[in-house]
């Protein structure tokens, strides 16, 4: 009885403020979303981040026949010269740091290359000889390349030491602004939600007054009145949060798994699972935000 | 049943208090008028005894309970035991008098069954067996008057308030209400009636609570709207029941 009362106070409640419901509906639905997109952008660049760390994260190129910068002159890098450099990586100052070498020489190198930029007319043009002996380096922290930069750096034979972090620091910087931007959004956009959920509160406790003093006056417990509201509230929240969801899910599942993992292949991406991730997330911050705006809106009805 | 023990109350503003020292006593099963001009405190006292006021200075025991004690969740369940019938009537125009009437007790829990068997019920016993699905608008003043006076008895509550119930009424229509509200008090109920129709009181001869700018200037049992034997004191504990001759004091 008490709850099929509830629930036709809700719905009779829903169908007076359909206009107010749902601009709730959208306001939520667009502020969870921007939520649900910083949080998988977030997810996107620990990811990335993961992978391109566990990778080479400092090269030793030796010189070739062409290159003249660094400590070459035009000649390839002899045999001794490598095995220099592999000695001082092998050395007990840098061992420490160091969490495993790997040593790719031209022709290695050359295939990579060819793999990597097929179909392009750069692949026909390149020969063995433009390509590097390199050092690939994994070090235990991968925030101290500048030890390893200092020490080989000087070596004969040696075009170049890089930190290939460096390549990625504005990538990532980039991809966290758009998140801190999508974040900020995000906030205005529910702190807007929060603000009309309340007025579409008041709006339904005032067209319900008449109600709502009889049922003060007959002694109806305060939780018995506000009930009906704050559901009221949940429940629009709810659907916007429920697209909200819906829309983060397509995201993943149409924009980054179907498009942009076909275009970019050597990225790792988001994937279903971190969406799934994001989806309770969502559904909670819509809750719970509902609940209690609806809970504080309806209070001042509810004085004895 | 409902005493108040010196009461004040002083609303916000530099305004002279609604109700200045009053002390009274209303015994279970009485029939109590509450007279005076607009303005003297009638609404007030109603007002403090269901406690959507509280009160400045001073006590008020209702069924036993210290109001001012009483925490603010349990307030709706006190009113549980109190019926309050208005001037307005204050029905829910889209509801049917069965829906007003049922309205009361679906509010506070009760079931469906119960509902069913106790609003014919009391629907008849009102007069108005035979008006159950109509809408407030389709009856007279006086038949949504006894819609109202329905709903304010159906939980079968201890005390009735009624705030000027005949007020909207003609005479005769007056007469049927105040014969309702008799029948009710022979059922045991206490009732609490505000009013400033001298007929009604005059007629009913019952108890007499006069106010004056907030005080009780007259306390008189089987009395009429104005004052028969030169009354009464005030203030003093116990005075209540006993009319006795005093110097005229109001304002």
């Amino acid at each position: 009885m008490r709850v099929g009362f509830v629930l036709s106070e809700v719905g009779s409640g829903l169908r007076r403020n359909a206009s107010m419901v749902i601009s709730v509906v959208v306001v939520t639905f667009i502020s969870l979303t921007f939520v649900g997109g910083a949080i998988l952008l977030q997810m996107q660049i620990a990811q990335m981040k993961g992978y391109w760390y566990d990778r080479a994260q400092v090269a030793v190129y030796m010189c070739n026949d062409s290159t003249v910068t660094g400590n070459c002159n035009g000649t390839k890098a002899t045999q001794e010269q490598v095995d220099a450099v592999r000695a001082q990586l092998e050395s007990p100052t840098l061992q420490p740091y160091i969490e495993h070498v790997d040593f790719e020489d031209q022709k290695q190198a050359y295939a990579d290359f060819k793999k990597q930029f097929r179909g392009n007319q750069i692949a026909d043009f390149v020969t063995v000889d433009y390509m590097n002996d390199t050092f690939w380096v994994n070090l235990k922290d991968p925030s101290q390349s500048d030890v390893l930069v200092e020490s080989l750096a000087g070596l004969a034979g040696v075009d170049q030491v890089q930190d290939l972090r460096s390549y990625l620091e504005p990538i990532f910087s980039a991809l966290n602004a758009a998140s801190y931007t999508a974040i900020g959004i995000a906030v205005l956009m529910l702190v807007a939600a929060v603000l009309l959920i309340a007025t579409t509160i008041r709006l339904s406790a005032f067209s319900r007054r008449r109600e709502l003093g009889i049922m003060r006056l007959v002694g109806a417990s305060n939780r018995f009145i506000q009930t009906p509201f704050v559901l009221e509230g949940v429940f629009a929240a709810l659907i916007g949060s429920i697209l909200a969801s819906a829309a983060i899910v397509a995201l993943v599942q149409f924009f980054v798994q179907g498009y942009l993992t076909k275009v970019e292949t050597s990225t790792p991406f988001v994937t279903l699972d971190s969406a799934v991730v994001v989806v309770p997330v969502i559904l909670g911050i819509g809750i719970v935000l509902a609940a209690v705006s609806a809970n504080i809106a309806i209070r001042r009805y509810l004085k004895v | 049943m409902i005493r108040f023990d010196q009461v004040t109350k002083v609303y916000s503003g530099p305004s002279r208090p609604a109700l200045d020292d009053v002390t009274l006593e209303v015994l279970k099963g009485e029939f109590v008028f509450l007279v005076g001009a607009s303005g003297s405190g009638k609404s007030t006292l109603l007002r403090l005894i269901l406690k959507e006021e509280r009160p400045s200075r001073g006590r008020i025991h209702v069924l036993g309970q210290d109001l001012g004690r009483l925490p603010n969740r349990k307030v709706p369940y006190f009113r549980r035991n109190l019926g309050v019938v208005f001037q307005d009537f204050r029905l829910l125009p889209n509801k049917t008098v069965f829906d007003n009437v049922a309205f009361t007790l679906q509010v506070i829990g009760k079931s469906k069954g119960f509902i069913q068997e106790a609003v014919p019920d009391t629907l008849k016993m009102v007069g108005l067996g035979n008006k159950a699905s109509r809408y407030p608008h389709e009856l007279s003043g006086g038949e949504q008057q006894r819609v109202a006076i329905a709903r304010a008895v159906v939980n079968k509550p201890a005390i009735l308030l009624a705030d000027e119930p005949t007020g909207n009424l003609d005479p005769a229509t007056s007469a049927g209400i105040m014969t309702l509200l008799d029948r009710i008090n022979a059922g045991g109920t206490t009732v609490l009636m505000a009013t400033h129709e001298a007929g009604i009181v005059d007629q009913m001869r019952r108890r007499v609570i006069e106010l004056v700018g907030g005080r009780v200037v007259r306390d008189e049992r089987q009395g009429g709207y104005t004052q028969t034997i030169p009354v009464q004191t005030f203030g003093l504990p116990g005075a209540a029941d006993a009319p006795a001759v005093a110097s005229g004091v109001s304002r």
